[in-house]
């Protein structure tokens, strides 16, 4: 299992390799399908035997031998129960990727494809990777393959959009990079074996913990990478401009995949490893969050193009996944992680069905559709689900994950202010004004652009790329807890480790070894629990 | 014996100057430069690999303690003969078709590379100085090689005219030195030293020469038209040997002559001096039309990584200084020769970045390259400019110097934008016309694969479950 994971993993890149050995268009989009195909069908297993009892304790993990004594960097990958679904996740896109672009891409193949799977290997080495410095590296892998689809396969002004992505993201990780650096001398210290560790077993255990200065900063260095990432208000200006240029797999593969390594980042290395910093910001974060959700969808209301309305809805959406994240317990963690696989199941559907029409039209305009139901059927049931599912109608999967956020979110203790739900669940009202009004003026009404009369309705290869991700989300908004339950175990775990280490924090901290701000922002002095603390200095 | 010894220490010196010699021979006597080009091959082949098997050797000092062997200053020559040798492997081609290819040209390429040599390994003022201009007035002649062109002169008299200053401060920084110690040898000038004011100014006049060499800010201004107006290969050679030559000496003169006393104490004017650096050099190299020009700026902000590491004065800098320059050597070399391959097609000013449109899909190999080369110098993971700038990063953090490291990577993001700048050209935008790129020979062609292989390899190296280079180069700096 531990070797069939990492066949997993670098089968893609093995794809590439082939390429260099045919010849022909068809043969590296078949090579290019086989491959993914095959990737996905080799997770399956992963999946099936995945003991989700225990899903705190990573598992088929592979390891290393520090990079040379004293310094703990190792090959470590393994998976738990974060980032199981999110690593299923990737693995079922990755034919869907390479389906969706069969006709549509038509300039260097070879080149495309190759990136299309080097973005795979690398999502894929992201969610599975728990040393922090091998996580870093998949995490910069993933730039490069996307700056090239964005660069070369993209829309009419796609070199201002794809480098404005790529210095926007790289800016971010550079800064963790720095963060990431401290943090493995500070935990190599407390290991008292090494003089380096990036373990993330051990960063998060409970048997490290940070001072609340150091916590500050490396939080909001690593925080500032994921929000850029997710993309959270107001980092998001890098994300609809990135959308719009990017070819359709290359707008999927961002929607359904890249955002998520943001958000993943935040649960996997702000909360276990920064504890007291990740619950003090949690309410900037969520003011934060909160704006995203109502600005997105604002903003997505007024737009005349159908995909920057779809990218400006992920803002929308992800503040969601923030919102949960940031309120730490069970309820809301467990929507935020479900969340981002339905975001990446619904928007991905949308960004392909938005692909696909555009193959047929070359427009995405509104208002150059109308009455296109008439024409296609098929696809207006496919387009239904996904604008449903992405609204969060009951029975479909998004309502299952916004309201394990919204329920959690009412109830979080770190927010104490019931307004950032009450506030944010005007989101899902706005959500569904936005996306039906925009579905009621492509989809219904009289033809009255006769290009559209011409439309010819999804083929087999269409359907058979979109049919997978409805099942998902239907099974998902029937029977969720086929899908939480990878992650519940996690969830419990890891909450109490943080909320174990935040009070053992300060406990230990003495307030006339921190500066005044620190003690005053972390409220040291009342939240000590041990009775033996000295007041504040005045 | 001891000359024995002494005589080891230095082989792959003596090889290289032994090979040089044969070289100008050789072309007196008219015996056709494929002769001397495989003499040439052939010299530093063998030195290459004594100086790796010195690598793993001993360390101690030789020639009465004129030079060290082992540790540091194997490791530099290493860096030295395996930058000289895949530049040496890229220029045959190249000058050919310049209308360059003379013996000559290897002939003061081996001479060069013997100062490098005696640079990496001085132990003493005196060997360090002799080196340091053996080197330089070789390359002076090799930066004028263009005869024809304007750029060449300019190149070869700016170069020769400010080198020539610069060693007077650096001599006279010598001068000042001896006075204050009486002593030349690195170790015993330690041992002397006072914090007196001969002291200091003489230390400061023997950086501000170093700084020269190394093209650090405000000593830069040579540079970018240096490195224009040499041939390509060349300058990937100046770029790279006597780069990395300069460092590793400036390395045996932070650990061996300056104490760790307050006299020997300059981390402060280097961490000043590397933060100009960092950020005047990618600064200027964002407004940049030619990419030589651009690959010269970069160089200098590349200097400024590289003393960062310095800054921090530690052992994981010092080894994460080495890392970097043999990173930096194959990257750079690499950048260099897909750019020579373009003038090769096109003429010698075919550099200027709006004539690359479209070339990425026209002989994908080499545009790929480049790429990855390019990607590398940006320090994107997972390509061994990534593990370089770690290193150095990390020590500077180690240290304590966070902000100094912060600086960097900002720096460096802002660096990604002209190194994307390029292949913005190289791929997204349509060519201007229709051009014919000429099949690149086997050997230039696969110098280059070679060099994509060895900085993507080296860029996963650390997680391989082999032996890591970079243990090899901190067990140098192990008390």
């Amino acid at each position: 299992m531990e070797l069939l994971l990492n066949i997993t993993i670098y089968l893609p890149l093995l794809g590439i390799v082939a390429f260099l050995f045919i010849k022909g268009d068809e043969a590296v989009k078949w090579t290019s399908l086989g491959v993914t195909t095959l990737t996905f069908f080799l997770s399956l297993p992963l999946l099936f035997s995945f003991d989700v009892a225990n899903s705190a304790v990573p598992q088929y993990v592979t390891e290393g031998s520090p990079i040379f004594a004293g310094m703990d960097i190792k090959y470590l990958v393994g998976l738990d129960g974060l980032s199981m679904l999110l690593f299923m996740l990737t693995t079922l896109f990755g034919p869907i990727v390479i389906l969706s672009s069969w006709s549509s891409v038509k300039k260097s193949l070879i080149g495309y494809y190759s990136m299309l799977l080097l973005l795979q290997t690398a999502s894929l080495g992201v969610f599975s990777s728990l040393d922090l410095v091998v996580f870093y590296v998949f995490f910069e892998l993933s730039l490069i393959p996307m700056y090239f689809l964005i660069g070369i396969w993209g829309g009419s002004d796609r070199i201002r959009a794809t480098i404005k992505f790529f210095i926007y993201t790289l800016v971010g990780s550079l800064i963790m990079l720095v963060a990431l650096i401290y943090l493995g001398y500070n935990a190599g210290a407390a290991t008292g074996v090494y003089e380096f560790t990036a373990d993330w077993r051990f960063i998060s255990s409970p048997e490290y913990t940070i001072g609340l200065v150091e916590q500050t900063w490396l939080f909001l260095a690593f925080a500032l990478a994921f929000c850029i990432k997710v993309p959270l208000f107001p980092f998001h200006t890098w994300l609809p401009y990135a959308h719009t240029e990017a070819p359709t797999a290359g707008s999927v593969v961002l929607a359904a995949i890249m955002l998520k390594l943001g958000t993943y980042g935040l649960i996997r290395v702000c909360m276990p490893v920064f504890p007291n910093a990740f619950m003090e910001f949690a309410p900037y974060m969520a003011i934060l969050a909160v704006i995203g959700i109502i600005y997105g969808a604002l903003v997505a209301m007024v737009q005349k193009d159908v995909k920057k309305l779809v990218a400006y809805s992920s803002v929308s959406h992800l503040g969601f996944v923030v919102l949960g994240i940031f309120a730490l317990n069970t309820i809301a963690v467990q929507g935020a992680i479900i969340q981002m696989i339905n975001h990446g199941l619904s928007t991905g559907a949308l960004f392909l069905i938005v692909g696909m029409i555009y193959d047929r039209r070359h427009t995405r305009m509104i208002s150059d559709f109308g009455g296109v139901a008439k024409k296609m059927p098929v696809f207006a049931v496919m387009f239904m689900i996904a604008t449903l599912a992405s609204i969060g109608l009951p029975g479909l999967n998004g309502f299952i994950g916004e309201f394990l956020i919204l329920n959690g979110a009412f109830f979080s203790t770190l927010y104490a202010n019931k307004a950032y739900a009450v506030i944010a669940a005007l989101g899902v009202i706005l959500a569904a004004a936005y996306m039906l009004w925009m579905y009621q003026r492509v989809m219904f009404g009289p033809i009255t652009n006769k290009e559209n009369e011409k439309l010819i309705d999804l083929n087999g290869r269409e359907i058979g790329l979109l049919v997978p991700l409805v099942i998902f989300m239907v099974w998902i908004g029937i029977r969720p807890v086929d899908f939480t339950q990878y992650s519940e175990e996690w969830v419990e775990s890891y909450i109490s480790i943080t909320e174990e280490k935040s009070v053992a924090v300060l406990n230990e901290t003495r307030t006339e070894n921190i500066p005044d701000w620190t003690a005053k922002f972390y409220s040291v002095a009342e939240k000590q629990s041990d009775g033996n603390f000295v007041t504040l200095k005045d | 014996m001891d000359y024995i010894h002494d005589l080891h220490s230095f082989l792959p010196g003596i090889i290289v100057a032994a090979a040089g010699l044969l070289v100008i021979m050789l072309e007196a006597f008219k015996k056709g430069v494929h002769l001397s080009y495989g003499a040439t091959v052939a010299g530093l082949g063998i030195a290459f690999i004594f100086s790796i098997q010195a690598m793993f050797g001993d360390t101690g000092t030789a020639f009465s303690g004129m030079i060290v062997h082992g540790g540091t200053g194997a490791f530099g020559m290493m860096i030295v003969l395996l930058g000289a040798l895949f530049c040496v492997f890229i220029s045959k081609d190249y000058l050919q078709d310049a209308g360059l290819h003379n013996g000559e040209v290897y002939g003061m390429l081996l001479f060069a590379t013997t100062g490098m040599l005696g640079l990496a390994v001085s132990n003493d003022l005196i060997s360090f100085f002799v080196s340091l201009e053996t080197m330089s007035i070789c390359l002076y002649v090799l930066a004028g090689l263009i005869k024809t062109e304007k750029i060449g002169a300019e190149a070869a008299l700016k170069y020769f005219l400010l080198g020539a200053f610069s060693t007077g401060f650096l001599l006279y920084g010598i001068a000042l030195i001896y006075g204050a110690t009486g002593q030349t040898n690195l170790t015993e000038v330690a041992a002397a030293a006072e914090p007196t004011l001969l002291f200091f100014a003489g230390s400061a006049l023997l950086l501000v020469g170093i700084f020269f060499k190394i093209a650090a800010v405000p000593f830069h201004m040579w540079t970018p038209d240096v490195y224009q107006g040499t041939p390509t290969t060349l300058t990937a050679f100046m770029a790279t040997a006597a780069k990395s030559a300069t460092f590793v000496a400036f390395i045996l003169i932070l650990t061996r002559m300056l104490p760790d006393t307050e006299a020997g104490d300059w981390t402060n004017v280097i961490q000043v001096v590397a933060v100009l650096t960092m950020i005047i050099g990618n600064l200027i190299a964002l407004a940049q039309d030619n990419v030589k020009r651009m690959l010269a700026y970069s160089s200098i902000a590349h200097a400024g990584y590289l003393m960062v590491g310095l800054a921090a004065g530690t052992a994981a800098g010092y080894s994460g200084v080495l890392y970097y320059l043999f990173a930096y050597t194959l990257m750079n070399v690499g950048a260099f020769g897909v750019i020579a391959y373009y003038e090769r097609n096109h003429g010698l000013d075919f550099t200027e970045i709006d004539s690359y449109a479209g070339l990425g899909f026209k002989m994908p190999i080499m545009g790929v390259m480049l790429s990855v080369f390019l990607f590398s110098l940006a320090g994107i993971p997972p390509l061994v400019g990534f593990v370089g700038k770690y290193y150095v990063f990390a020590a500077a953090v180690q240290a304590g110097l966070i902000p100094l490291a912060i600086i960097g990577v900002l720096a460096s993001a802002a660096s990604v934008y002209y190194y994307l700048r390029v292949m913005v050209y190289l791929y997204f935008r349509e060519a201007h016309k229709e051009y014919t790129l000429k099949t690149p020979g086997l050997l230039f062609k696969s110098t280059l694969i070679l060099l994509a292989v060895l900085t993507i390899y080296y860029g996963i190296e650390p997680v391989l479950p082999t032996t890591g280079l970079i243990e090899l180069i901190t067990s140098y700096y192990a008390v």
